[in-house]
């Protein structure tokens, strides 16, 4: 068996698991900074796909240019979502934050399949059988482009937690929340543009998915599953984790899809949770569980 | 802080009576489909209370207790399909096998001390892993789905749980009354009170004896061997099982409405959160049933539940509690 399918099924996993990172960077950066579980991901990036599927469908909008408007879309959904409902169960037991975002997920879900019904839809653009050679390799253009606008997201998202002020006053809220609201960080504005940057990434991941993966609304809990796979494996609320996290999962399911039967890779992905689980619950890159 | 072990009062106790009274009879009076949403409400009221135990006592959070009522509904209908063994006997495999595959999470769990978010996520990947391995079982069905016989639908065949939906509707309302029996008993014991003061503040409770892992694998046990009785009945209603059904992620959320609905921690709030939501659900998808709308049951669902944590967070049943019952102090306390 020559090495060359493995690199190349282990480079595609690699280029689809940038944007699972990308996707689950949005799950880390609400809970890092928020502590909010969000349920509701995968439907949040369910919406995202659908939104750049209906720019594609009436405007013939790359899904790759349409990530923007996505991202901004989403970001508004995001800050609303928190300022609305997120904000006022904040002193509330845990299970009852799960519980609201649950049930914002089932809201969700169903709305998707009452407007656009249960069918798989996908985008067809003009490059998704083109394909580059790369020495003995050979990567598909779509999934080149997904990998790549992903980590350009996440470098972008990086940058603003590292350089700018609002960054780094929503890096203060995170550690020390108190110490924020003493020197006078307006918590409650933060957490909310926290929450649109968090849905903002899910967002634009789902446009850039859409290149790869047909859309329909039960596509959303998978989705969900997966960002919970991800970032526990890279570690819950770490960023640089999330990232590695989704090219590790990304890269195994590939292999797995591979090597044994595809509907059997994410069983190896829950595998991985669980083991992570039991002797690393902190992550790979996380900081150690309060 | 919880009341101690207590009579009801007469009112109350003439209400039950009431309640129990209606139930009993409805079959006589109302019609098949009045009767199986009442049937569905006793499922959701049951298992509650049966994901009650294990959260709203013992403050362990759940989000896979699909994966034992799928375990027991496989168990029986595998030993009733392959080998034509009837559910009496079959519920001897299928709530030992449920309570350990239970109890293997709850050991992993609490040996390594996962606690909160870290062990309701546990839950969900055990549960995931199991539904994707059942979807490649041939012997089960796969992904194609294992089908129980139906000889008859009319004549009544209670050793094989074979017969028409009233016997369906009776054997999940005796069910939901020995749960609430049984839940009653548990909480007045001194597990239960073990239990309550491990979930409000586990140290505290270690610090003064209660041995924590054994309290916490006793409320997996008692928890999954109701919800696997319960899968043994589902198995039997429906007829049909299916992985993506049967441990489906959505189907363990769903199946925590009620009783957070409800209340979690207190006895009648599973039952009173199923009564409210599931037919909710029914008059949503009857009031719109001619605009063909896939889903909004679900929609109606989430709307109900998100304005539920806004306004009742405690849960319906010990606001309603106090309104009904304003003698007695509620029993009912967020965990």
């Amino acid at each position: 068996m020559p090495i060359e399918i493995y690199a190349n099924v282990l480079v595609a996993g690699v280029l689809t698991g940038l944007v699972y990172g990308l996707s689950a960077l949005g799950l880390s950066v609400i809970f890092g900074v928020i502590r909010i579980v969000n349920f509701a991901h995968g439907e949040m990036m369910v919406m995202g796909m659908f939104l750049a599927f209906v720019l594609f469908r009436w405007l013939g909008l790359d899904p790759l240019y349409s990530m923007p408007i996505a991202a901004a879309a989403l970001f508004l959904f995001g800050y609303l979502l928190q300022v609305t409902l997120v904000h006022r169960v904040a002193h509330l037991p845990e299970h009852l934050q799960f519980l609201l975002l649950a049930a914002v997920a089932t809201v969700l879900v169903s709305s998707g399949q009452m407007i656009f019904g249960p069918d798989a839809r996908s985008v067809q653009v003009a490059y998704a059988l083109d394909s580059y050679a790369i020495g003995p390799l050979i990567v598909d253009k779509v999934r080149l482009l997904a990998g790549t606008a992903a980590l350009g997201v996440a470098a972008l998202l990086f940058a603003f937690f590292r350089y700018t002020l609002l960054g780094k006053s929503i890096r203060a809220c995170a550690d020390n929340y108190q110490g924020a609201l003493v020197v006078g960080l307006n918590v409650p504005r933060l957490y909310a543009l926290t929450f649109g940057i968090g849905a903002a990434c899910i967002g634009a991941a789902g446009a850039i998915i859409l290149l790869l993966v047909d859309v329909h609304p039960y596509l959303a809990p998978g989705y969900t599953l997966l960002a919970f796979v991800v970032v526990i494996v890279g570690g819950l609320g770490s960023l640089p984790g999330a990232l590695l996290g989704g090219v590790l999962i990304g890269a195994s399911e590939a292999l797995a899809g591979f090597l044994f039967v595809p509907s059997l890779k994410s069983a190896f992905s829950f595998a991985v949770l669980i083991i992570v689980l039991l002797f690393r619950p902190q992550g790979l890159l996380g900081r150690a569980a309060p | 802080m919880m009341g101690s072990p207590y009579s009801l009062p007469r009112r109350a106790k003439a209400a039950l009576a009431i309640i129990a009274a209606v139930l009993v009879l409805a079959p006589l009076v109302t019609n098949n489909y009045i009767i199986s949403v009442l049937t569905m409400s006793l499922y959701y009221a049951y298992v509650g209370q049966a994901w009650n135990i294990m959260f709203g006592f013992a403050g362990l959070l759940s989000l896979g207790h699909a994966l034992f009522i799928g375990i027991g509904s496989y168990a029986s209908a595998a030993l009733f399909v392959h080998f034509g063994i009837g559910p009496w006997a079959g519920i001897f495999l299928a709530v030992p096998l449920a309570v350990a595959v239970g109890c293997f999470i709850g050991f992993l769990g609490f040996r390594f001390a996962i606690s909160g978010v870290y062990f309701a996520l546990l839950t969900i990947a055990f549960a995931e892993f199991t539904r994707i391995i059942f979807d490649h079982v041939a012997w089960l069905g796969a992904t194609e789905g294992l089908f129980l016989p139906v000889s008859s639908r009319t004549r009544i065949d209670l050793p094989n749980l074979r017969g028409p939906s009233e016997m369906f509707y009776y054997v999940i309302l005796t069910l939901t009354f020995l749960a609430l029996g049984i839940c009653r008993w548990l909480m007045n014991s001194k597990l239960g009170y073990c239990w309550r003061a491990i979930r409000d503040d586990p140290e505290a409770a270690a610090a003064t004896g209660v041995d924590v892992f054994w309290c916490r694998m006793a409320a997996v046990a008692v928890s999954c061997a109701a919800s696997g009785v319960a899968g043994v009945w589902y198995a039997f209603y429906y007829n049909n099982l299916f992985p993506e059904i049967a441990f489906d992620i959505g189907k363990s959320v769903e199946l925590t409405f009620a009783p957070i609905v409800g209340g979690v921690g207190s006895l009648c709030g599973p039952i009173v959160g199923a009564f409210l939501l599931y037919p909710l659900g029914e008059l949503i998808t009857g009031a719109t049933q001619g605009l063909g709308i896939e889903g909004i049951k679900q929609f109606g669902w989430g709307i109900a539940v998100v304005s539920i944590v806004l306004l009742r967070p405690s849960g319906v049943w010990p606001w309603l509690a106090q309104i009904l019952l304003p003698d007695r102090r509620c029993h009912a306390a967020a965990p």
